[in-house]
């Protein structure tokens, strides 16, 4: 890579850190907050993403793409629902940190489906928050939350399905092809 | 807590991978290492959006908002607001616990935490760069209009 596509890359992040500056600066009340909460919320991204990340160079290397194909490929029945979502579900971390594991489930042949599945169970239906929210909101309340919202993500799985083009999700797979390819 | 036992987890594999094939382990490393470099500059973006998002969209101002209507316009306020804001559960949870005890509807609430969970609008940039705008927009959109669901269905589950 060089110097100048590195810089094209980090282009949009250097207009937000100049918009997020006109900000601070137009609105001095929020500003000390403002900067308080961006080293708050970087602080949880460097110490949940690289365990994430180190855990999914690991998977890329010893997990062969024909094993992870027969569990959650497209050919995998009703297993690969199943393990998306125990997948997602015992999953740590916010969403963001689901992102970076379906490309590698994509790469490993996962079936797109099943991805969102994934996806969906690690925005909803984690265990150690389902405990958490029974424990604040009521047992009814996680309870009924959480019947609603496994059909839930399923139908919103299969509705993107269908809205996707097939052309899209094969530009997608062959994205996360190269994700974390080292130039050798 | 959840973070000690990723550490955790990620220390024994990485050990048990290393004791197996260095080589393997080392390639393993790189990968993750250029994977992490490559989703950076979303990352960043993601990082000032929340920081400045999370300045207006306090508590307080979640209260607020959730606070002040009822009806379909306050399920519709909570739920935007839970799009936006990027709480994590161990905070939102108790807070939308005071928020019960205050006075607001089981609704509201239910879709507010429903939209917080499912709904990422200020992530989208990460989102995108591994599904593309289509899918992303698409499942944000099918999610929030889902959480109106989600939302009547646990209020209806309560007042049983």
């Amino acid at each position: 890579m060089n110097i100048m596509s590195g810089a094209k890359r980090y282009r949009v992040a250097g207009m937000a850190a100049v918009a997020f500056l006109v900000f601070v600066l137009a609105f001095p009340a929020v500003g000390p907050k403002a900067g308080r909460s961006l080293i708050d919320q970087a602080e949880t991204m460097l110490l949940v993403l690289p365990p994430i990340f180190l855990l999914l160079g690991l998977l890329d290397v010893w997990v062969p793409k024909k094993a992870l194909m027969k569990y959650m490929g497209p050919k995998s029945g009703f297993t690969g629902p199943l393990i998306a979502f125990v997948l997602g579900s015992v999953a740590a971390g916010p969403l963001y940190g689901a992102f970076p594991v379906s490309a590698i489930l994509m790469k490993k042949g996962a079936s797109f489906t099943n991805v969102l599945i994934f996806i969906g169970a690690w925005s909803t239906t984690k265990i150690p928050m389902f405990l958490f929210e029974m424990h604040a909101l009521g047992t009814r309340f996680a309870l009924a939350r959480l019947v609603i919202d496994i059909p839930g993500i399923i139908l919103i799985a299969f509705a993107l399905k269908v809205i996707i083009p097939a052309r899209e999700v094969a530009r997608l797979y062959a994205a996360a092809e190269s994700t974390g390819t080292p130039e050798e | 807590m959840d973070t000690i036992i990723l550490y955790g987890i990620a220390v024994v594999l990485l050990a048990v991978s290393a004791a197996k094939d260095r080589e393997k382990t080392r390639r393993a490393i790189l990968k993750g290492a250029k994977a992490f470099e490559s989703i950076l500059p979303q990352l960043v973006t993601v990082l000032l959006a929340v920081a400045a998002v999370l300045a207006v969209f306090n508590p307080e101002m979640v209260s607020r908002v959730i606070g002040a209507r009822s009806g379909f316009l306050g399920v519709l306020a909570a739920s935007v607001v839970g799009g936006i804001a990027l709480i994590p559960g161990f905070v939102a949870f108790p807070a939308a616990a005071e928020l019960l005890k205050s006075g607001a509807r089981t609704m509201q609430i239910a879709a507010f935490v429903s939209s917080l969970m499912m709904v990422g609008v200020v992530t989208l940039p990460m989102e995108i760069k591994y599904f593309g705008r289509r899918a992303a927009i698409a499942r944000n959109s099918l999610a929030f209009a889902f959480c109106f669901l989600a939302a009547a269905f646990v209020a209806w589950a309560v007042s049983l």
